[in-house]
Parts: structure tokens; C-alpha cells; sequence
């Protein structure tokens, strides 16, 4: 076998493409904005997946914690940061827009996770829906027409940033004694409690996490299609997390990122694909509900549910007996 | 002032008096069981000792210190940690993360250090994967450290749960039916195991079993619950011939 080639070598060949690559002029505009979707969904798969997947909850509010970052970035870039200094100050609005939504998701945990149960699908649910009409409700940020004015800072480079930051915070997570709390809590509840986990206090530390992780998303969604509005963050955004989560493989961040590359080609390979057989585009938005019920069906645990490639597995953990070790074959 | 003393704690179920004015006291060091024939209440005084319950009425105080109310977590935290008649492992996790997870409230990593996977952070972990390793061994457990939990075989998961109850550093344990569908050879076994353990580790033990081997074996005293209230206290050889027990629990078997 080939010697490995080391992980700081593969991210700074990819950042380098991130930025050469747009400026070569090889790849269309279109391919562009597919390959920008690609890498804001894995930021999106890894956030829903560290509450659905890890913790073992469900949420379908998580298009809504993309929103508030996705407006607040917006609000910054357009209306505070000086127009000139936007390109530079962009990461700041993106780390504003995941900070906002961060406090959004710790506001909303603090409540949900007082008690045990299984509610946290319908208060997400009920929270979408208020950011939604809030949002629809707000002249001063155009109420259900939308926000625009924003510049198309979102470059391949801070997409490339952005996921290659956003997947290590996730995994340095994973690999803590939060994430052992958050899975001990996934497997039963009531004994990670009585063996001393915090379970109220993981839970809420994770989903704040997964929160703002979603803005960061909202935030570089915003700048890459210049337009956003009320109607970009519904439930349907959320079934589209759900879909990658549950493809790529719950418990899994690489299954994520897997995820979120084949669903994000797929459904765009669906466009021509449709319009070639006579299908009218509508059908795009039956496939991934109707994915998502197969999938929950069929195979529950995604293709790499619980399994992580070696890259994402922090240097000192590597060589421990993992969760990995029996599970090498599925 | 006594170790763990519960006083006269009462918890009812809809209209069933699980238990019934309930008082335990441990002095630090015992070994003390408690029997009782099925339904008697003995789960549920341990669900009680550990935060999983809240008592109606009564007193929980261990080492001068109030339970009543504090989350289970927090009573880990204080020093008491459990095993589960049905057993309870974190199945599809391995053998050695099953320990690291006991671990939490014994490691000071916080979010921004876990976020940052800082040089503290690392730390911990090396510390905390270096002390799983030494509670898997002193179980015998350190060959199935990359195991999943559900793929053990029966005996070893019952290992496994004491090794995760320890590695929450108690200074009282509670076991309910550590020994519980074991042959007689398994149960001695088991029975060398926590007496070996309580030496190694200082425990207190509290123990639930049914396996009268054991119990004679290993307490120093036994208290004898029926129905949810104590009917008769004190060392195996008082039980064995106290008349109420025979008559409610033991019947022939003891001779």
C-alpha cells in the first residue's frame, strides 16, 4: 500500500483548488454553485446529525436555525459592515449569524430537554414555524418579499473554510466526553444518568452546537444566492437535512458529508434527468420525502451509520479500540 | 453519624405502596444485603437511594447529607453508583467507551476545551482512556476493550456494568442481583469478585440477591423486605433462623 498521505497535506491541495479553481474559468458558474450547495449541505448534514443522529432526538427546526444565520450575516454584510470591507469581514458575519442562532437554539433547549420525551420533534416543528412568520412579519427585512442586496462573497474558499472548520469542531465534540455523554444518552438515558452524565446538560450543550453550526450554513447560503426569503427555510429544507443525515449514515460525520455530496448531485442531476423524460420539475420535491420514508424503512442507520472514516477520528484516537472496530464491515 | 441512612421512606405507585416506611442504615466498610421475595421493593429502594425516584415521605442522607431531590447525576457525583438487575450497558458502544462514558463527572473538559480539542482536553482523555483500561483489568474485562457491549456474553456484561459503576469512583455501591441466572460455580465466582473489589476499592456494598450462596457468603448483615417494609434485620445467622423469614421468604429451602 501507497504511504498515507497526511490530512494537512489533503486540506491544503483542497483549499488551494477552492481558490484557484474559480478563477481558471473550467467550471461554469453553475457547476460553481452546485459544488458551493454540496459544501454548505455538509455543514448542514453534520449539525442535524449531531441531535438526530447522536443524541438519537428529532429535530425538523434546524431550517430554522439556517434562517436566523442566513439573516443575521445578511443584516451585517449589507446594513452594519462597510460595503468595501465585506469580503474581509465576512467570516465575522458568519460566525455572528452562527452565534445568533446558536443563542436561538439554546433558548429553545433550555425547555425542551426539562423533561424526557420525545418532543422535541414538535417544538422544533412550532419553532420553524414562529421564525418562519416572524420572519414574514418583519418589513424592516422584507416581510414575506424577502432580503436581497447582498454581494456573492460566498467563495469557494470560505465554503472549503467553513465546512473544514465546522466538521472539526464536530468531530473534536464527538470525540470528548460530551460526545461519549451524548451517545451514552442515545443508548439509554436513565443509565447515563446514574453513571454520572449530566444528561440535561449535554443534551443542551450539543443541540446549542448543532445550532449554530446551521447558521454558519444559513449565513454562507445567503451569500452565495444573494436572495433569501421566508419561503427558503421551510419544512422542506429541514426534510432535506433529514434525507442527508439519514442517507450518509447516522452517528457517522463522514457519513454526512457522504450524504450531503450524493444527495446534493442527485438532485440536481434530477433536473435534466426530468426534463428529458417528459416529467414535469415539480416531482423533484416528491423524491426527497418520499427518500426519506425509504430510507427510515429500509435502512435506518444510513450507509455508514456509526461508522467514521480514519480522517475524521482525532490522531489519539485512532489506534483505541473504537466504536469502529467490530463494524468495519456492514 | 451513619454512612448511607435512609429513614422511614414510603413511595407508592398509583395506589400500590411500593415501600413503606423504609429505613436502612450502613455504616462505612459493610457489606449489608437486602432480600426479599419478588415485588417486595428492593429496586425501588435502590431507585429511591439514587435520584430515580423521589421518596413520598422520608429522609435519604448520605454521609450527613441530604438525596432527596438531587438529580442522579449529582448523586453519582457524591459517590454512590449502581448496577441494574436488567442490565443496563450503553450496548452499542464498546467495552472501554462504556467506562469512559461513567467517567463524565470525573472529567473537567469543558465545551470550549472539547470544541478546541485543547492540550487540557487531550489530557483528560489520555487520563480518562488510562483509567478505563485499569477498571476493565481489575474486572478482567482489558482483552474486550474494542467489543461492543451487546456482543459480550452474559457474565462478562455483568462484569462490565460493575466496571462502569467503579469507574464513577463510589465509595458505595449498590448491586442489584449482580449473580442473578448464574450457576453456582459463576456464583461464587461472583461472590469473590465483590469481596476482592470492596477490599481493592473501599466500598460499601449494598446488595440485592437472590442467590442465597451469596448472600450468606458475603453480608455481614441482611435486612429483609416483604411487601415494602422491613420485616426482620441483622446477621446471616439471625435471618436464617428468624421464624417471620422463614415463614415469608425462605419457607423450607434453609434448613
Amino acid at each position: 500500500m501507497a504511504r498515507r498521505i497526511p490530512l494537512p497535506v489533503w486540506l491544503a491541495v483542497g483549499l488551494v483548488l477552492a481558490l484557484v479553481l474559480p478563477e481558471t474559468g473550467w467550471l461554469s458558474p453553475y457547476i460553481l454553485l452546485v459544488i458551493t450547495y454540496v459544501g454548505i449541505n455538509m455543514i448542514l448534514a453534520v449539525s442535524l446529525n449531531l441531535v438526530n443522529g447522536y443524541m438519537g432526538e428529532f429535530s425538523v427546526g434546524h431550517a430554522g436555525f439556517m434562517a436566523i444565520g442566513a439573516y443575521t450575516a445578511s443584516v451585517l454584510t449589507v446594513w452594519v459592515f462597510p460595503r468595501d470591507a465585506s469580503p474581509v469581514l465576512f467570516p465575522l458575519a458568519l460566525l455572528a449569524g452562527g452565534a445568533v442562532a446558536a443563542v436561538a437554539g439554546l433558548g429553545l433547549a433550555f425547555p425542551s430537554f426539562r423533561t424526557r420525551g420525545d418532543h422535541l420533534a414538535i417544538v422544533t416543528l412550532a419553532f420553524l414555524m414562529i421564525v418562519k412568520s416572524v420572519l414574514e412579519n418583519m418589513p424592516s427585512l422584507g416581510g414575506p418579499r424577502g432580503f436581497m442586496g447582498m454581494d456573492k462573497l460566498t467563495t469557494l474558499g470560505w465554503v472549503f473554510a467553513s465546512v473544514t472548520g465546522s466538521v472539526w469542531l464536530a468531530r473534536n465534540l464527538v470525540h470528548s466526553r460530551w460526545g461519549r455523554g451524548v451517545l451514552s444518552i442515545r443508548e439509554d438515558e436513565t443509565a447515563a444518568g446514574l453513571v454520572g452524565v449530566d444528561t440535561r446538560r449535554v443534551k443542551v450543550v450539543v443541540f446549542t452546537v448543532s445550532a449554530f453550526l446551521a447558521g454558519i450554513a444559513g449565513g454562507l447560503f445567503a451569500h452565495a444566492i444573494q436572495f433569501i426569503n421566508p419561503r427558503s427555510f421551510t419544512l422542506l429544507k429541514s426534510t432535506d437535512m433529514l434525507v442527508m443525515v439519514y442517507l450518509g449514515g447516522i452517528g457517522s460525520l463522514g457519513g454526512s458529508l457522504l450524504g450531503a455530496t450524493v444527495y446534493t448531485l442527485v438532485l440536481e442531476g434530477l433536473r435534466p434527468g426530468l426534463q428529458s423524460l417528459g416529467i414535469a420539475q415539480e416531482w423533484r420535491l416528491v423524491f426527497a420525502p418520499l427518500l426519506l420514508i425509504l430510507l427510515m424503512l429500509k435502512r435506518p442507520l444510513g450507509i455508514l451509520g456509526f461508522r467514521e472514516f480514519r480522517f475524521l477520528v482525532p490522531r489519539d484516537e485512532r489506534e483505541k479500540p473504537g466504536r469502529q472496530a467490530e463494524r468495519k464491515t456492514p | 453519624m451513619s454512612f448511607l441512612s435512609v429513614e422511614e421512606v414510603s413511595r407508592s405507585f398509583g395506589g400500590v405502596r411500593a415501600v413503606s416506611g423504609f429505613r436502612l442504615d450502613i455504616g462505612e466498610g459493610e457489606l449489608v444485603a437486602l432480600i426479599g421475595p419478588n415485588g417486595a421493593g428492593k429496586t425501588t429502594v435502590f431507585n429511591l437511594i439514587t435520584g430515580v425516584y423521589r421518596p413520598d415521605a422520608g429522609a435519604i442522607l448520605f454521609r450527613g447529607k441530604s438525596l432527596v431531590g438531587v438529580p442522579p447525576h449529582r448523586i453519582v457525583d457524591q459517590g454512590i453508583a449502581r448496577t441494574f438487575q436488567n442490565i443496563r450497558l450503553f450496548r452499542d458502544l464498546t467495552v472501554l467507551d462504556n467506562v469512559r462514558a461513567a467517567q463524565f463527572g470525573r472529567t473537567p473538559t469543558t465545551v470550549w476545551g472539547a470544541l478546541l480539542r485543547t492540550p487540557g482536553c487531550r489530557r483528560d482523555e489520555r487520563r480518562v482512556v488510562d483509567s478505563s483500561r485499569a477498571f476493565l483489568a481489575a474486572l478482567g474485562l482489558e482483552g474486550e476493550a474494542g467489543t461492543l457491549a451487546r456482543n459480550l456474553p452474559y457474565g462478562r456484561q455483568r462484569r462490565l456494568e460493575i466496571a462502569r459503576a467503579l469507574a464513577t469512583r463510589p465509595a458505595l455501591l449498590l448491586l442489584d442481583e449482580p449473580a442473578a441466572g448464574m450457576n453456582p460455580a459463576e456464583v461464587e465466582e461472583m461472590m469473590e469478585l465483590i469481596l476482592r473489589l470492596r477490599k481493592e476499592f473501599s466500598l460499601t456494598v449494598l446488595l440485592i440477591e437472590h442467590q442465597m450462596r451469596m448472600v450468606m457468603g458475603a453480608a455481614e448483615r441482611i435486612v429483609v423486605l416483604e411487601f415494602g417494609e422491613t420485616i426482620a434485620e441483622g446477621t446471616p445467622e439471625e435471618i436464617r433462623t428468624n421464624p417471620t423469614v422463614v415463614a415469608a421468604y425462605l419457607g423450607g429451602e434453609v434448613t
